[in-house]
C-alpha cells in the first residue's frame, strides 16, 4: 500500500460522501424524492453504491497490486490483514483487496448489464402483452408461467454444462435472459390500466401507431415498477453470479469476481478467512444498498402516492 | 334547405362480449349491448347534442365513430368517406378530419409531457410542423384557446382542470378537424369555468366552421350550444329533434323526465318534478318491449309497452320519438 492508493481511496470515499450528499439535496426539492429520504437505509444505500462504483471505476488507482499477480507465492500466501496488504492475501499470494476492487469491476459489471438485458426484454414483453391483450397476451404470460416455474440456477447450471467453456458474455446474456419474467408481469399490469387512460385514446385518435403509443404514452408512465425491478434485479444477479462462481462455473479463476474469490478462498477458511469472508462482505453490502435503495425507489415512485 | 350532412350514422351497432375463461374456454358471459342500432346525421357547421345518462352509450357511440372503438355493425361516414371500411393509411389520414375531446382533464393530458410535446405530436404523426414550426404553430394554438404560450413548457400537473381542458382543445384542433366530439367537455369542470369553456367551444365553432357531436349527461348544457339534441336510453335513440322543439315540446316521456331535472334560475317557478323509480336496467339483459317500459311513469302505460319495442318515427316535422304515445306526451 503506497501514498497514492491509501489517497485513492480516500477520494473514492469522498466522491461516494459527495454523491450520497447531492442525492439528498436534489430529492428534498420534489415530492418524490422526500418520500425517498423518509426510507431510513435509503441514503446510505446510495452512498455504499457509489462508493463501489467509484472504486470499480478507478481501480487501477485504488487497488495498489496486479489483482492476478502473485506477489511470492511461497512467503507471501495466505497473510492476515497488515498495512502492506490490508485484507490479506489468498493463498496464491494475491492481495485480497485488489482483487476485490478489480473484482467489483467484474461483478457490479456483470449485474447490471445483465439487468438492462432483463429490465429490456421484460419491459417489452410486458408492454406487447398489455397493450395488445388477446392472444398475444396470453401466449407471452403462458411462457412466464413456465419461465417462472423453472428454478434460475438449474438453468444457468444446465447451459455451463452444455456448453464447454462458455464465454462470459454468453453467461451474463443467459442470467439477463433467464431474469425478465416477474418485470414483465409487473410492467403488463401497469400497461393493462394505462391503455384504458384517456390520453392513450387521444394519442390514437391523433393518428398515433401502436409503437408510438407504447413508446412514448404507456412505458414512460410505467417508469415506476421498471426501475424499481432493475434496482432489486441488479442485486439478484450479483447474488446469482457469485453462486455460479462459488461453485466454480461463473467467472473462470484467474479473473477475479467476488463470487470467484469465495470459491479460491474457500478451502482455507478456517486459516484465512479475509480470503472469502471480504468479498462476503462486500456481496452483502451491495446487495443490502441495492435492496434499500430499491425500496426508497418503490415508495418514492409509487403513483398511488403522486398527487395527480 | 338543411345543407348536405357532414357525419352520418347509420344502424351503429357496439356489443361488449362477456369475459371469457382461459384460452376461450368456458360459457361466455352475456354480451353487452352498448350500442344498439343508432342512427343520425350532422350538418356541417352544426352541432348535435348527444344525451343520456351514465352508461346509455352515448361516449361509446362518441368513440365508436372515430374508431377508438372498432363497431360491430352500421356504417358511419364522414364527408363522404367510409370511416368504418377504411385501414391503415387512410383511416390515419382520415383521423386528421375528426378529433375527440375529452370529459376528465385530469386522465386526458400524458403527465410524462409537457404541453408543447402534447400538442406538437400531431403535428408530428400527420407531418405538419416541426422544429420551429412547430413551436410558432403550438404557440398560435394556445393563444387561440386563450391560453399564454408560457404554458408551452409546463407539465399537466402544473395546470388547473380549466387550463388542461382548453390543452385538450387545443390538441384535438392542432390537426385542423372538421369535426369534434366533444365527449362531456365541460362535466368536470367547476361551474363558472364550465361557462368559459363552453363560451370557447362556441366561438371556434363559429370560427373555424367545426361540426360538432356534444355528448353530455344533462339537458341544460346541451341547450345553449346544440342545434339537434339526440337522447339516448340503453343504448339507443328514443327521441331526436332540432333543439328548440325538442325544448319546448318533448314526445318522450324519458325526455319530459330529463327535462323536468333541469334547474330553472327563478326560485318562484311552479313546475312539476317527475321522479324516475328504480335504477337503469342492466345492458346486459335490456328489458322486453319498450326499453324504458319498467321506469315510465306515463299515465298511458299498457301491456303494449311490455311486448313490443317502439320505433323511433317521425311525430312532428323533424322530431323524431321512439314511443308509442308519442303523440299524447305527458
Amino acid at each position: 500500500m503506497t501514498v497514492w492508493t491509501w489517497l485513492a481511496l480516500a477520494s473514492a470515499v469522498a466522491v461516494a460522501l459527495v454523491a450520497a450528499a447531492e442525492v439528498r439535496r436534489r430529492a428534498a426539492t420534489r415530492a418524490a424524492g422526500r418520500r425517498f429520504l423518509r426510507h431510513p437505509t435509503a441514503t446510505a444505500g446510495v452512498f455504499i453504491l457509489a462508493f463501489f462504483v467509484t472504486t470499480a471505476l478507478a481501480a487501477p488507482l485504488v487497488a495498489p497490486y496486479d489483482p492476478a499477480g502473485q506477489l511470492d507465492p511461497v512467503h507471501l500466501q495466505n497473510q492476515p490483514p497488515s498495512t502492506r496488504f490490508p485484507l490479506g492475501t489468498d493463498v496464491y499470494s494475491r492481495d485480497v483487496w485488489s482483487r476485490l476492487v478489480y473484482g467489483a469491476r467484474l461483478s457490479l459489471g456483470i449485474g447490471t448489464i445483465a439487468m438492462l438485458v432483463a429490465v429490456t426484454v421484460g419491459a417489452g414483453v410486458g408492454a406487447a402483452a398489455g397493450y395488445f391483450r388477446r392472444g398475444i397476451d396470453a401466449v407471452l404470460m403462458r411462457s412466464v408461467d413456465v419461465g417462472l416455474a423453472m428454478p434460475r440456477m438449474f438453468v444457468l447450471l444446465m447451459a455451463v454444462a452444455l456448453w464447454e467453456r462458455l464465454p462470459l458474455a454468453v453467461l451474463v446474456l443467459l442470467i439477463g435472459l433467464t431474469g425478465w419474467f416477474g418485470t414483465s408481469r409487473l410492467v403488463r399490469a401497469d400497461v393493462l390500466s394505462l391503455r384504458e387512460r384517456e390520453f392513450v385514446a387521444a394519442a390514437r385518435a391523433v393518428g398515433a401507431g401502436p409503437t408510438r403509443v407504447i413508446f412514448r404514452h404507456v412505458l414512460p408512465n410505467a417508469a415506476a415498477p421498471i426501475i424499481v425491478s432493475a434496482a432489486f434485479g441488479i442485486g439478484n444477479v450479483i447474488l446469482l453470479e457469485a453462486g455460479l462462481s462459488y461453485l466454480g462455473l461463473g467467472v473462470p479463476s484467474p479473473l477475479p469476481s467476488w463470487g470467484s474469490i469465495i470459491y479460491d478462498g474457500q478451502p482455507y477458511i478456517a486459516t484465512a478467512p479475509w480470503t472469502s469472508g471480504f468479498p462476503g462482505l462486500a456481496i452483502a453490502l451491495v446487495v443490502l444498498a441495492l435492496n434499500a435503495v430499491g425500496d426508497g425507489l418503490r415508495d418514492a415512485l409509487d403513483p398511488r402516492k403522486e398527487a395527480t | 334547405m338543411t345543407p348536405a350532412p357532414l357525419v352520418q350514422v347509420d344502424g351503429l351497432v357496439k356489443r361488449f362480449p362477456g369475459e371469457r375463461g382461459l384460452f376461450g374456454l368456458g360459457r361466455a358471459r352475456r354480451t353487452v349491448r352498448a350500442v344498439d342500432g343508432v342512427s343520425f346525421a350532422i350538418a356541417a357547421g352544426q352541432t348535435l347534442g348527444l344525451v343520456g345518462e351514465s352508461g346509455c352509450g352515448k361516449s361509446t357511440v362518441g368513440r365508436t365513430i372515430l374508431r377508438l372503438i372498432e363497431p360491430d355493425a352500421g356504417r358511419v361516414t364522414l364527408g363522404g368517406a367510409d370511416v368504418v371500411a377504411l385501414g391503415g393509411r387512410e383511416l390515419r389520414a382520415l383521423r386528421r378530419r375528426m378529433q375527440i375531446v375529452f370529459q376528465d382533464p385530469y386522465g386526458s393530458l400524458n403527465p410524462r409531457m409537457t404541453v408543447q410535446q402534447t400538442l406538437a405530436e400531431p403535428l408530428a404523426i400527420h407531418r405538419l410542423a416541426t422544429g420551429l414550426e412547430a413551436k410558432r404553430r403550438v404557440a398560435a394554438l394556445l393563444d387561440e384557446v386563450g391560453l399564454d404560450p408560457a404554458f408551452a413548457a409546463a407539465y399537466p400537473h402544473e395546470l388547473s382542470g380549466g387550463q388542461r381542458q382548453r390543452v385538450g382543445i387545443a390538441r384535438a384542433l392542432s390537426v385542423e378537424p372538421q369535426f369534434l366530439v366533444l365527449d362531456e367537455p365541460v362535466s368536470a369542470l367547476d361551474v363558472s369555468v364550465q361557462a368559459q369553456v363552453l363560451n370557447l367551444l362556441a366561438d371556434l365553432q363559429r370560427k373555424r366552421r367545426l361540426t360538432y357531436l356534444f355528448i353530455a349527461h344533462d339537458l341544460a348544457v346541451v341547450k345553449h350550444i346544440a342545434d339537434d339534441v339526440a337522447v339516448m336510453y340503453l343504448g339507443k335513440i328514443v327521441e331526436r329533434a332540432p333543439a328548440t322543439g325538442l325544448y319546448a315540446g318533448p314526445r318522450h316521456p324519458y325526455t319530459t323526465s330529463l327535462l323536468s331535472a333541469v334547474p330553472v334560475p327563478d326560485p318562484k317557478a311552479q313546475r312539476q318534478r317527475i321522479v324516475l323509480q328504480g335504477e337503469v336496467p342492466s345492458p346486459a339483459s335490456p328489458p322486453a318491449g319498450c326499453p324504458f317500459h319498467p321506469r315510465c311513469p306515463h299515465p298511458r302505460k299498457n301491456e303494449r309497452c311490455r311486448t313490443e319495442p317502439p320505433a323511433l318515427r317521425e311525430v312532428a316535422t323533424g322530431q323524431f320519438a321512439a314511443c308509442h304515445f308519442a303523440e299524447q306526451p305527458m
